[in-house]
């Protein structure tokens, strides 16, 4: 068999050396370049060639700091990596003059980056000691933010496929134990052990076998997959690869969805570099193993995240979910035993070959074994991306991570998992967290959107939100999910809407049960869980939704009033001339009123107001 | 009558669909990336297109016409030049997300689904483009644009001819 031993040499040298040299870093993952990131990059250029600076500009995907997007890092040769947030163009001309000087704009930067040997600049935050990444762990996002994505030297240099060279000289039998010994489970969501998975398919009776990697990231709220996906391609890659191998496929699938074009555009450029190098194709490094892989774009279906519906829409047909068993891993794409794994989890596999599974285990609790990674959006200070060790607490997520709440407000839940999970309420925010804990409240790990919600935010809304979403997107073909989403769907509107009895909260309760049993994929057996973990937990907001007809947190337009303070009212008719309906009467320089049978509650006299004088309740 | 060539590198439509239908015509479950790459051709898909795949791949029509309608990406009526999707999906939603397409549909004048009479904008929704970190945000053809306030949409838009 070939080594890579040669050309890694050859590779780390290269990367030696673009390290050494002063170089200047824009993030441009999809979320960098959504804040501008493009713009500042071409800023970049323009400012250092217009100074004939020695500079070499690079990109990188995403470090997780979305919420200081775009970032810029700026290295020196043998001083750290300052990291700089929120950079537009009309900084860069300053941030370039600190490339002259050597000295950086401390007021910009969010935490240095120090190699070893390296003395930190005082006063700055150290990244392993900042407050964002104290808690964390960079494990499978080890590479974001630090390597060029489009670089497989970069890869290579910084370890990559050093876990397929090792597996190919391994045992199949071996490498599956190695993945089973890591504690490795599902990270898409339902936690499956992998390397039990594996052996299922391993054990299976066919000619031909697949790999197929789930890149259908569908729950709103959840951007791991595409994060890693553009940040470390070649690590899913060679997952897939090392889970061919061990399986005995020589044929692997990435349905990707359609909306993530930048994630396939560098899924397909892996692809061929390591093609050319004889890494990835027909006998792989002369061990007589090959595996191809191709990529599938979605096309656009929610219920293709799950794992039959998905091989259905590969196939080219409806994607509908097929009726289990046969498992997919036995009868899978094309009726040919399949494994399926998501992005992260393969992601995971290179490090767990190469490093072993016992480090792998080390991480984590007893059930829940290694890191994983969530993204934390909504009502948080710091939103973002970031991989924490299983068994953290959502506490220190939300709190010492996330930077606490927007705005001060107090919190009120935090929603994981998407349409399957469940709202978590303050009192359980010191649970740690791992699969079965998550499922005890109610909620599920999911793929690891975590989306926080604070006092504002209505639980009987953000129910009917996310039955919106299923009901929309159920595919129709058993009947519970079908019918039952949007029989669910109309008595979440006729609560929200004040015309809610108390009877539709056991008749929900008994929907949710029928439909959790009945339905045929998980989309179905896990839409539910929203009403389920907000009656348990928030059942007093649907009892004042419908015996006071009241909104407590003041969202349901239906059941607002509008009322003028008239301590505060100045009688400066702003609002009666902003009012559309006519409902706003009185005096000029008298407090006014608003006429509650006229009023359609737009709300434009609140926008209106100088004086904080009118508000809903 | 002079053959349509406004399709891309010289080749008209029609070129360009033979083409695709030769490069599918024997690959598996090949239906989903010819209905892709027809749509990019077309804009849209024609019914005569639909029937021409089916006739070409060998597949009944209600089967193509099965696949075309259950996914979101595929549509049957004519499209603007710019696609706008607004994301209301559940980190935008509770950041406002609502009022960022109430402004989208204020400037273009038509609602979700719809497209503006001179073929410029379509306006769609969408459940989540995945750039969370940055809520809310809406995606213009492939430019996705975070952290807006409904007073910039419409200024967002102009840009797009």
């Amino acid at each position: 068999m070939k080594n890579l031993e040669q050309l890694r040499v050859r590779y780390r040298e290269q990367y030696r050396q673009k390290l050494s040299r002063p170089r200047i870093v824009v993030g441009l993952g999809t979320c960098g370049i959504a804040a501008g990131g493009e713009k500042v990059m071409e800023a970049i250029r323009e400012r250092v060639a217009a100074k004939g600076l020695d500079v070499d500009i690079d990109f990188t995907s995403c470090i997780g700091m979305c919420y200081r997007e775009p970032l810029v890092e700026i290295a020196l040769p043998g001083k750290p990596g300052v990291i700089y947030g929120d950079i537009y163009p009309d900084k860069v001309e300053k941030l370039i003059e600190s490339v002259v000087t050597g000295r950086p704009v401390f007021e910009w930067a969010a935490m240095q980056i120090v190699e070893d040997g390296v003395t930190p600049y005082e006063g700055l935050d150290i990244m392993e000691s900042a407050p964002y990444y104290e808690k964390q762990v960079r494990s499978v996002t080890s590479r974001l933010g630090r390597t060029n994505p489009e670089s497989i030297v970069d890869y290579i240099a910084t370890g990559g496929y050093e876990g397929i060279e090792k597996a190919l000289k391994m045992d199949r039998q071996a490498v599956i134990d190695e993945v089973k010994k890591s504690g490795l489970r599902g990270r898409g969501g339902g936690g499956f052990p992998t390397g039990n998975k594996w052996q299922f398919v391993y054990g299976a009776v066919g000619d031909k076998k697949y790999a197929v990697c789930n890149a259908d990231e569908g729950d709103p709220g959840a951007f791991m997959d595409r994060s890693v996906l553009e940040g470390d391609p070649h690590a899913v890659l060679e997952g897939m690869m090392i889970a061919g191998y061990a399986i005995g496929a020589d044929e692997g699938y990435i349905y990707c969805r359609a909306e993530y074009p930048l994630a396939i555009k560098r899924l397909n450029l892996a692809i061929a570099q390591a093609e050319e190098l004889g890494i990835l194709g027909d006998n792989i490094l002369d061990s007589g193993f090959s595996f191809h892989i191709k990529i599938k774009a979605g096309a656009g279906a929610f219920v293709c995240g799950e794992e039959t519906a998905l091989l259905n829409s590969i196939e080219g047909k409806r994607g509908m979910p097929r009726v289990r068993p046969p498992f997919p891993a036995h009868k899978g794409l094309w009726d040919k035993p399949t494994v399926l794994n998501n992005v992260e989890t393969y992601a995971n596999v290179p490090f767990i070959i190469r490093k072993g599974g016992d480090w792998y285990a080390a991480m984590g609790t007893e059930k829940s074994k290694g890191s994983k990674v969530f993204c934390l959006t909504g009502k948080v200070n710091n939103t973002g991306l970031l991989e924490v060790p299983m068994g953290i607490t959502l506490r220190d997520i939300i709190f010492s991570i996330g930077g606490g709440i927007q705005g001060g407000k107090k919190f009120k839940a935090v929603q994981s998992g998407g349409p399957s999970g469940g709202c978590i309420p303050a009192e359980h925010l010191d649970t740690p967290i791992d699969y079965d804990s998550l499922g005890a409240l109610g909620a599920i790990m999911g793929s690891g959107g975590l989306v926080v919600m604070d006092e504002t935010t209505c639980m009987v809304d953000v129910a009917k939100f996310f039955l919106n979403f299923t009901q929309l997107e159920s595919c129709g073909k058993c009947t519970p999910c079908r019918e039952g989403t949007k029989r669910m769907l109309e008595l979440l509107q006729k609560i929200c809407d004040g015309k809610g009895e108390i009877e539709d909260i056991a008749t929900l309760e008994r929907l949710a049960k029928v439909i959790k049993n009945s339905a045929l994929c998980g989309l179905g057996q896990t839409c539910p869980n929203p009403i389920l973990t907000t009656l348990r937990y928030f059942r007093s907001e649907y009892e004042a939704h419908i015996i006071h007809k009241r909104c407590p947190a003041g969202v349901c337009s239906a059941l607002l009033v509008y009322v003028i303070d008239s301590a505060k009212c100045t009688g400066c008719g702003a609002c009666a001339r902003a009012c559309p309906a006519g409902a706003i009467t009185g005096e000029k320089k008298e407090p006014h009123t608003i006429d509650a049978s006229k009023c359609i509650k737009c709300g434009a006299c609140i926008q209106r107001c100088k004086f904080d004088a009118v508000t809903k309740a | 009558m002079a053959a349509c060539r406004c399709g891309e590198n010289g080749y008209g439509k029609e070129e360009a669909m033979q083409k695709l239908l030769d490069q599918y015509r024997d690959y598996k479950g090949g239906l989903i990336p010819v209905l892709q790459e027809a749509q990019n051709i077309y804009g849209y898909l024609p019914k005569e297109a639909l029937q021409r795949i089916a006739r070409e791949l060998r597949m009944p029509f209600s089967k193509v016409y099965g696949v075309a309608t259950f996914y979101a990406q595929f549509h049957l009526k004519p499209r603007g030049r710019n696609i706008v999707r607004v994301c209301l999906g559940t980190a935008c939603h509770v950041r406002g997300g609502a009022k960022i397409f109430e402004a989208a549909k204020e400037h273009l004048g038509v609602g979700h689904g719809e497209t503006t009479g001179d073929l410029r904008f379509t306006l769609e929704t969408v459940a989540c483009i995945g750039a969370c970190g940055l809520s809310p945000c809406m995606m213009v053809n492939d430019d996705t644009h975070g952290r807006l306030v409904p007073g910039v949409v419409g200024e967002k838009l102009e840009a797009y001819k």
